[in-house]
């Protein structure tokens, strides 16, 4: 039973070696002295510099953020407002939007991706920053309303009627009634919506015009030469998400330990 | 209540405009020639031919679609012992694991992929084998997400009931924990192979384009020839090749629970 057990958290303990080893790869050779990728020659922060002084490669992070941000924003609003919608409408909507929707979620990013170039073109729109954020908020939309719609099946309707009843208007059970109560969906769908417009390679390939790159195409383009400021990109990007994660894990804990505080009080 | 259902009516509006005509912009694209005007549209079935014609593109259509059908098995494979041992681990450690898994995904899939170069560049390894450990190497999380997910939903106490039954630990995994994992395989082989058949960037930067796929050449057709009339054909074959594995898999799920 001992052995088995150890035999587990070596598989398990391997998979993660697996997983982390690049990343610590790229860590450790952005420190680099030389621009070798496969022998490190000493420490240096001068790929950093590069990377600082680099202007395509701080605008690639800054279209990344501010792309995703505006996405995200963007596609929680109308996705949030499209899925209330959606929840009251009668079954032929609803199963043709769920059709609809399926197209980008099941089909392969590449296809989306020139249906959209070809879109774009068709209608004599120059590609760049605009189209790259269109197809963003379009590629997210469905992944928001996916988050979001579990919640409101599970919403009790009399709730709102109720409100309505006690003479608030429409918009106001809306924002005082459904939306607190479906609250956990839309946030885990604008943290969907986030995380994929950031990660996002092929839509952005095909879709962004010339002289605007976020971190993907950017790294894309720059890797057939050999450019050791990526692993400082890389790393800084690790580094952020670190943070973020380590954020969004310890806040839910202390609050967490405060509800079961308050519990006790009780 | 009931007004609130025109609210979907300008996502509906705008969903169509933005979602469906694209893909019917890519159908009207294979079908025709270049050189199409507004008022004349030569439909033609030539973009097809030409593919079908050509063993070049019958062979690179094959090679996708084993590269993405082995990545899958061998992230099955290696993932289902993973999700197992996960499942079994405390609560805490759990939650722990889910995250580890996780993290490295929010990192971009293009950098992730770039820090696999430095590692194999000088290895000696055939661009082939390169481009499976990159493959296995994003994929693998969703699949072990997928099957964790299914295994912890599980209701242990009909493991326990198999050995009340008489069962040993081999034939209750057999007869018990392995088929109710079944849907958190099939989830998970959607999410694998289905980014798989088309990815391009992988064998790109890991492959150093000597291996080309069906997402590569569409790449190409569409970036440095600029051929879209051949490039939406060779993207609707591969649609329609998708779409036709994938209802397959779904059809032996639901073989399998309406047993």
């Amino acid at each position: 039973m001992n052995k088995k057990f150890d035999f587990k958290k070596l598989y398990l303990i391997l998979i993660m070696i697996f997983f982390y080893a690049p990343i610590v790869y790229v860590v450790i050779f952005s420190f680099n002295e030389s621009r070798s990728l496969t022998a490190f020659t000493g420490f240096s922060l001068r790929w950093y510099e590069k990377m600082f002084k680099s202007r395509s490669m701080m605008e690639s992070v800054y279209y990344s953020l501010l792309v995703a941000v505006i996405a995200t924003i963007v596609s929680t609003i109308v996705g949030t407002i499209a899925a209330i919608g959606l929840s009251k409408s009668n079954r032929v909507i609803r199963e043709l939007v769920t059709q609809v929707n399926n197209i980008p979620m099941l089909n392969p990013d590449i296809v989306t991706a020139i249906g959209l170039m070809l879109f774009f073109t068709t209608l004599n729109i120059p590609t760049g920053f605009g189209t790259l954020l269109l197809a963003h908020i379009i590629f997210c939309i469905p992944y928001v309303m996916l988050s979001i719609s579990p919640k409101l099946r599970q919403l009790d309707d009399n709730i709102a009627e109720a409100a309505l009843d006690l003479g608030c208007t429409p918009f106001e059970s809306l924002v005082k009634v459904i939306i607190p109560q479906i609250k956990e969906g839309i946030i885990s769908g604008a943290i969907v919506a986030f995380t994929m417009s950031f990660d996002d390679f092929v839509i952005s390939y095909f879709t962004t015009g010339p002289g605007i790159n976020n971190i993907s195409t950017y790294v894309y383009s720059a890797s057939k030469r050999i450019n050791p400021s990526i692993n400082s990109l890389s790393t800084l990007i690790v580094l952020a998400i670190t943070i973020v994660l380590i954020i969004m894990n310890v806040v839910p804990m202390l609050k967490e330990r405060k509800v079961v505080k308050n519990e006790k009080n009780y | 209540m009931k007004s609130f259902k025109r609210l979907v009516y300008p996502y509906l509006v705008w969903a169509f405009i933005l979602i469906v005509i694209p893909m019917f912009i890519i159908l009207f694209y294979a079908f025709s020639k270049e050189g199409n005007s507004v008022l004349i549209v030569n439909i033609t079935l030539e973009n097809f031919v030409r593919f079908f014609s050509d063993e070049l593109f019958a062979d690179v259509l094959i090679r996708s679609l084993i590269l993405a059908v082995i990545t899958t098995i061998i992230c099955i494979l290696i993932g289902y012992p993973a999700a197992y041992f996960m499942a079994q681990l405390t609560e805490k450690r759990q939650a722990v694991m889910v995250l580890l898994v996780t993290a490295p995904q929010l990192i971009n899939m293009l950098v992730r992929t770039y820090a696999w170069r430095g590692i194999l560049l000088n290895t000696g390894l055939p661009a082939s084998v390169k481009v499976y450990i990159g493959m296995v190497y994003n994929f693998l999380p969703f699949m072990i997400l997928q099957i964790y997910t299914s295994l912890s939903k599980m209701d242990k106490s009909l493991i326990n009931a198999a050995y009340d039954l008489g069962c040993d630990k081999k034939k209750a995994f057999l007869t018990v924990t392995l088929p109710l994992s079944v849907p958190g395989i099939i989830s998970g082989i959607t999410l694998v192979f289905l980014p798989a058949v088309s990815s391009f960037f992988i064998p790109k930067l890991l492959g150093g384009g000597s291996y080309v796929l069906v997402g590569n050449l569409i790449e190409n057709y569409f970036v440095t020839t600029g051929d879209w009339n051949f490039g939406s054909a060779i993207s609707l074959v591969m649609a329609v090749v998708i779409l036709i594995s994938m209802y397959v898999t779904r059809k032996f799920d639901y073989d399998k629970e309406a047993k």
